[in-house]
């Protein structure tokens, strides 16, 4: 069985972010690491790929700068290669743009079962994989907390806000996968030291075969029209109990319709 | 997650501009050290022990251990776990042979990962650190069998190891330890006796527990001459490997400590019902070499310590300042608080702490490096070398770093103010936790007559020497570096200073040696002082190459140690050298009880 798991390599959320404010877009030309919200898929399917008894985990990303760290985390929890999409005019390329690479690359690996987060960690567009399935002519199933491999079917628990829904499909098809739904492994030093010599497949978008004007900038049907900080959080109120506490307190939260 | 994080800029920036991880890498069988290849593992090592040790911290000073009506032990909550994927990850066995299973990485690379797991939790840690002095210890001595039993499951950590050296009156003179070890028919050994003060001698962590225990066997010799080493294994093992009849040996009670309340420190009691069976480590009488093995290398384990729960402390500490509003600083509008942090006395106690510990650091990684030329260096010169300078820094590292652990972990308590004496913050518990690194492994006292009383007189004098003139030689590198002209200033005093006190030692050392041992630990600190102001002074000229902010960072460091640290080792002269004149005077009447 052979398993592609979408991931991308984000600037470490626990440095400060910044906004280039030509491009309007995230700097990321400091260390990229894996994004945590992709690391259960890789978790998931290696799990998958463990249960089946045979197989593989393949990864594909895109980056614009070549950047190999994230892929080789994901490659030392486990996964066996990765194909990594890099290309000067990929730059600002928006959600649709970014899931005809990520499509174009999967569908070389000829996938069973397609793994992606339902979001990133730094665009939240959370279309992506969606776009992806579309694009590859694929079924999409989306919020899934368990995923197991049945034959040629995936049967997925689907996460809804009442509890889940038991989904089936036919395989190849897309799947993403909530974030904490299952514990991703820390590599261990063998497998950092094993994922050195694993294969990463480095191509740009005429390797792919993408014309370069359908994506990045040059291709985006998305604007940033303006940016701004996000405001700075404000002090909360103090409410000092003179006998009616309980009473402010309630209608605080009433206001915030949380009751 | 708590809030800690690994320092790994500190650690990377260390392992290759103080001490050189690269000049390692050409050695003879670390060709696998490569550079990115070592980002990359301290990278996910410090993850690993952010997210996944660093939260038992505070349930194992709270919480503590428990020791059970059956012998048995709980260890404080989230523990097992954690060590149990400590287990799964390797760190554990990143230094050692390959052929046992681990990483065969250069030990500066593993003091790094040390380095980290004490920071995220010490008292976990304390576990693993006695378990490697097992390992060394087995590696050396043991006979083939031995090593197939027990290296592999002490090097992945589903075994543990500890020593067992000290009985209640054994504690620094371990020759006079009464711990009988009788001959049995089939070439085995029955000990009898108890040890106290065993570290992770008994919990619930791992599958089997590796006493190394040290006795006496039938008419041996008084003294450390008649002692012997033998493994004594919690489960003996079955001849196919696994696990078998639980050996006569119990954990008879645990100590109420000042601090590391997560480990287990035990009263061992071996062969109340028959005797335990032993394995005979090496050779009869010859425990007190074995135990050196096990000795050294967790003498710089403990001085890592040191480093490790300064840079806990300073976190915490840190963080506070730029919380706790208080004040109003110099320039801040009227009418507002200022965070402490913006205070300069505050700003003092930080920098102090972060600056002393890049100095400790930068010593117990090169004393790593040491080791690593001592063992793989490329001929007999550079091994014997290697050996001589591990053989003189490992005092300064275990005596300096750990007194320094305790005192920058007082002064991340200070920066707290009446928080800090307050059990909640945490700050105090760094402060408890690091207070008996300078007594274990041989007392930071011991470690002053180590240094005075025999390192000191390695090739007459010359292994000291030739440590001075690598420290005269950074003085005249920094020659005409403007902005480091304080650090040459301070540099050259201390070093004067340290030859003269040196010239005393080596002249008294066979003449009076109480004049020797009086002057002995103020003649550590001054050669530690001075090797740490060296490596700050090292490690702002290597910076200047990488840009101007870490060129700046680490001259401020160098400039500020050398002013509030190295500046005071001219004044400890008069300490080394003042003999022990007064010290027998007070012994009459002034110290009398």
């Amino acid at each position: 069985m052979k398993v592609v798991v979408c991931v991308k390599q984000i600037p470490d959320p626990a440095d400060p972010g910044a906004l280039d404010p030509e491009s309007k877009t995230l700097v990321r030309d400091a260390k990229l690491i894996l994004d945590e919200s992709d690391s259960y898929g890789v978790e998931m399917a290696l799990q998958l790929v463990d249960a089946a008894g045979e197989g593989e985990v393949h990864l594909v990303s895109m980056a614009p700068n070549n950047e190999t760290a994230g892929l080789r985390t994901a490659l030392a929890m486990g996964a066996a290669s990765a194909t990594l999409i890099s290309d000067e005019a990929l730059k600002g390329s928006d959600a649709l743009g970014t899931a005809k690479v990520l499509a174009a690359a999967i569908a070389r690996q000829e996938p069973d079962l397609v793994l992606a987060a339902t979001e990133s960690s730094d665009g939240y567009t959370g279309t992506v994989p969606e776009q992806v399935a579309a694009l590859m002519d694929l079924p999409s199933v989306t919020f899934a907390k368990s995923v197991a491999v049945d034959g040629g079917a995936a049967k997925v628990q689907r996460q809804t806000e009442a509890g889940y829904d038991e989904v089936e499909c036919p395989l190849p098809a897309l799947v993403s996968v909530t974030a904490g739904v299952v514990e991703p492994r820390y590599p261990s030093f063998k497998g950092i030291m094993a994922a050195k010599s694993k294969p990463v497949d480095e191509l740009d978008l005429g390797g792919l075969g993408i014309d370069a004007g359908s994506v990045g900038w040059a291709g985006a049907g998305q604007e940033i029209v303006s940016i701004a900080d996000a405001p700075a959080r404000e002090a909360g109120e103090v409410i000092e109990d003179e006998g009616d506490a309980y009473e402010r307190i309630v209608s605080f939260l009433d206001d915030l319709k949380v009751l | 997650m708590s809030d800690f994080r690994s320092p790994i800029e500190d650690i990377t920036f260390t392992l290759r501009h103080v001490a050189d991880l690269d000049a390692l890498a050409k050695l003879e069988g670390y060709e696998h050290a490569d550079p990115d290849l070592i980002d990359g593992l301290v990278a996910e090592a410090g993850r690993f022990f952010d997210e996944v040790v660093a939260p038992t911290n505070r349930d194992g000073d709270t919480v503590g251990t428990k020791l059970n009506e059956d012998g048995s032990i709980t260890t404080a909550p989230g523990f097992a776990a954690a060590y149990g994927k400590l287990v799964e990850s390797g760190w554990n066995g990143i230094g050692f042979p390959e052929a046992y299973g681990g990483g065969g990485f250069p030990q500066l690379l593993s003091t790094a990962v040390e380095e980290m797991t004490t920071t995220a939790n010490m008292a976990l840690a304390l576990g693993p650190l006695l378990s490697r002095g097992a390992i060394e210890a087995i590696m050396h001595h043991g006979d083939e069998s031995q090593k197939e039993i027990y290296l592999q499951k002490l090097v992945s950590g589903e075994w543990t190891g500890t020593m067992n050296l000290t009985e209640p009156h054994a504690g620094s003179d371990v020759g006079a330890l009464t711990s009988k070890a009788e001959p049995a028919d089939d070439g085995t050994w029955r000990i009898f006796g108890q040890k106290i003060f065993i570290t992770w001698g008994e919990h619930d962590v791992a599958d089997n527990i590796v006493h190394l225990v040290l006795a006496r066997t039938p008419g041996s010799p008084p003294g450390t001459k008649g002692i012997s080493l033998f493994i004594v294994p919690k489960f003996l093992v079955n001849d196919d490997g696994t696990l078998g009849e639980r050996n006569d040996l119990t954990c008879v009670s645990i100590e109420h400590k000042l601090g590391i309340h997560g480990s287990p420190t035990c009263v061992m009691q071996y062969g109340d019902n028959g005797g335990a069976v032993g394995y005979l480590l090496g050779e009869e009488h010859q425990g007190m070499r074995c135990m050196f093995t096990m000795m050294n290398n967790a003498r710089l384990g403990v001085g890592v310590e040191g480093v490790g729960i300064a840079e806990r402390a300073y976190q915490q500490a840190l963080g506070y300042a730029h919380e706790r509003t208080q004040g109003r600083a110099i320039g801040a509008a009227p009418g507002t608080e200022s965070p402490i942090i913006d205070h300069p006395d505050v700003q003092r106690m930080l920098l102090d702490m972060k600056s002393t510990i890049a100095a400790m650091r930068g010593l117990t990684y090169r004393n790593a490096e040491a080791l690593d030329h001592a063992h793989h260096g490329a001929d007999d010169n550079a091994r014997t070398k290697g050996d001589e300078r591990a053989a003189l820094l490992t005092p300064l590292s275990k005596s300096w770093c750990t007194d320094m652990g305790v005192e920058l972990a007082s002064i991340g308590v200070q920066i707290h103010g009446g928080m800090g004496f307050v059990e909640e913050t945490g700050a105090a518990q760094h402060f408890r936790d690091a207070r008996i690194a300078p007594i274990y492994e041989g007392t930071n006292g011991i470690q002053a007559i180590d240094l005075a009383g025999r390192k000191l007189g390695m090739r007459q004098g010359g292994v000291v020497r030739d440590h001075l003139a690598e420290i005269g030689a950074t003085i005249a590198s920094l020659e005409g570096v403007e902005e480091l002209e304080s650090v040459r200033e301070q540099l050259l005093l201390a070093l004067d200073a340290l030859r003269a006190a040196t010239e005393y030692l080596l002249e008294v050392s066979g003449s009076n040696p109480s004049d020797m041992l009086a002057g002995a630990m103020a003649y550590l600190n001054m050669m530690a002082i001075t090797t740490g102001g060296q490596i700050l002074a090292d490690a702002a000229l290597s910076a200047r190459s990488l840009g101007a902010e870490e060129a700046e960072d680490r001259a401020v460091m160098a400039r500020f140690f050398a002013a509030n640290r190295l500046a005071g080792v001219p004044g400890l002269l008069p300490a080394v050298i003042a003999g022990a004149g007064d010290l027998s005077a007070a012994r009459g009447r002034l110290l009398s009880t």
